[in-house]
């Protein structure tokens, strides 16, 4: 089996749990009910936990060590989707943002608990069992305020197609797509975007919201071979300042 | 003096959970394995959470209980080959978590395909199940908030998984 397409695919799951991670963690303080703070404070520690375990069989490929991977590259050698990068926004879009990705992230977890590749078909399992409050917590909310009042409801449905072209854009598939699929290791991107829109719209069927035809938009890619938005090199430069200042600094 | 993994066993009893005092790593269940070959003690374990912050902490207090007890030769290793789930918690873990005031996980499989199990956990005051969930995410990654209607008080649950 080749190691470069299972690398590719770890990096860009441990990336993307990293990226959106750091997102969740800044409405720390910020959540418009204390609950919705305490929600994204501990989504965002255990996506940072699912990114460190992924780097880990990174490393046990032959990779640096999780914290070096994590803190010290630029945004072009970062193979998460541009839809994770993006600005918390108003409380809305993050949490449009929150459901589409999650949805997705699940089904992939699922999926993966089938891999050939053992190390990922066992943390697989664990995920997604985590993953479960994530989904279980999108689906609450998307449910409520989608039918709540005019307000909340056009506001969810403008994040909506504002965030459907970058959250198509998770699913650009890899280079090594047809090489996954064969030897089992992931039953590759088409796949997970099929169950994804299953999933999605018998949520968003249970509001007001309105789906559009996704096949009328344009996805939103390049994140997974490192070209990003102007937004992810400044959430890097953060992320990473303490590591910087003092590479062995206990926290 | 050669001990047995038994008695390992037995000195993890001292070794709790840093953010619930009263249980210890094996009846919360995170120690999958221990063998003792020699002077060289392995131990095992798994996360309750992957994320879960204490881990570094736990396995530093395995290792000073260890050292305590005249072991240093000492290797954790940290696997999800069997990963942790909530049955895990023994029985005498369960009864501790009560006593700290926090309800035991329901005990079971099918946990997510019955929204149930969650919406009406049992107050660990009154036992009774006439609660609801107000917050999948609580204090700390294991735990989610309740409300019992009947005690008219919040409480926080371990959480299923
Ligand atoms: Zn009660």
């Amino acid at each position: 089996m080749n190691d470069l397409a299972i690398k590719e695919l770890l990096y860009k799951m441990a990336d993307d749990q990293l990226i959106l991670g750091h997102r969740n963690s800044e409405w720390t303080g910020f959540g418009p009910l204390l609950e919705e703070d305490i929600a994204f404070s501990s989504m965002a520690q255990d996506k940072v936990g699912q990114s460190y375990a992924l780097y880990t069989i990174l490393h046990s490929l032959g990779e640096q060590e999780p914290d070096t991977v994590a803190f010290t590259r630029n945004a072009e050698q970062f193979h998460n989707s541009i839809f994770t990068e993006l600005p918390n926004g108003e409380y809305d879009f993050s949490l449009i943002r929150h459901f589409l990705y999650d949805t997705a992230e699940i089904m992939r977890f699922d999926m993966l608990t089938e891999s050939s590749f053992q190390p990922l078909a066992e943390l697989a399992v664990k995920v997604r069992a985590e993953l479960r409050y994530h989904t279980l917590h999108a689906n609450t909310w998307v449910k409520q305020l989608g039918s709540a009042t005019e307000e909340s409801v056009a506001r969810l449905q403008k994040s909506l197609e504002h965030a459907l072209p970058y959250a198509l854009g998770m699913f650009e598939e890899s280079p090594y797509e047809k090489e996954l699929i064969e030897t089992g290791v992931f039953a590759g991107e088409k796949k997970l975007q099929e169950k994804w829109l299953v999933k999605i719209s018998a949520i968003i069927n249970e509001t007001r919201l309105q789906l559009p035809d996704l096949s009328t938009l344009q996805p939103v890619s390049g994140g997974r071979i490192g070209k990003h938005s102007e937004h992810l090199q400044p959430l890097l430069n953060e992320m990473s300042e303490v590591f910087r200042i003092d590479p062995t600094a206990e926290w | 003096m050669m001990r047995s993994s038994e008695d390992i066993y037995t000195l993890l009893e001292e070794v709790k959970d840093p953010e619930i005092p009263v249980l210890s790593l094996v009846d919360l269940g995170v120690i999958t394995n221990v063998s003792v070959e020699n002077n060289q003690v392995n131990i095992e374990m798994t996360p309750t959470f992957v994320g879960c912050p204490a881990l570094d902490m736990m396995k530093q207090d395995i290792k000073d209980v260890l050292a305590k007890n005249g072991m240093n030769h000492v290797s954790i290793s940290v696997s999800f080959k069997e990963p942790w789930t909530s049955d895990k918690i023994s029985e005498k873990g369960r009864k501790a978590l009560k006593q700290f005031g926090l309800a035991p996980p329901p005990v079971g499989k099918n946990l997510f395909s019955d929204i149930d199990v969650l919406e009406h956990a049992a107050c660990p005051r009154c036992g009774g199940s006439n609660t609801s969930l107000k917050n999948p995410f609580g204090p700390t990654l294991c735990r989610s908030i309740h409300y019992c209607e009947d005690c008219r008080e919040a409480f926080e649950q371990f959480k299923p998984l």
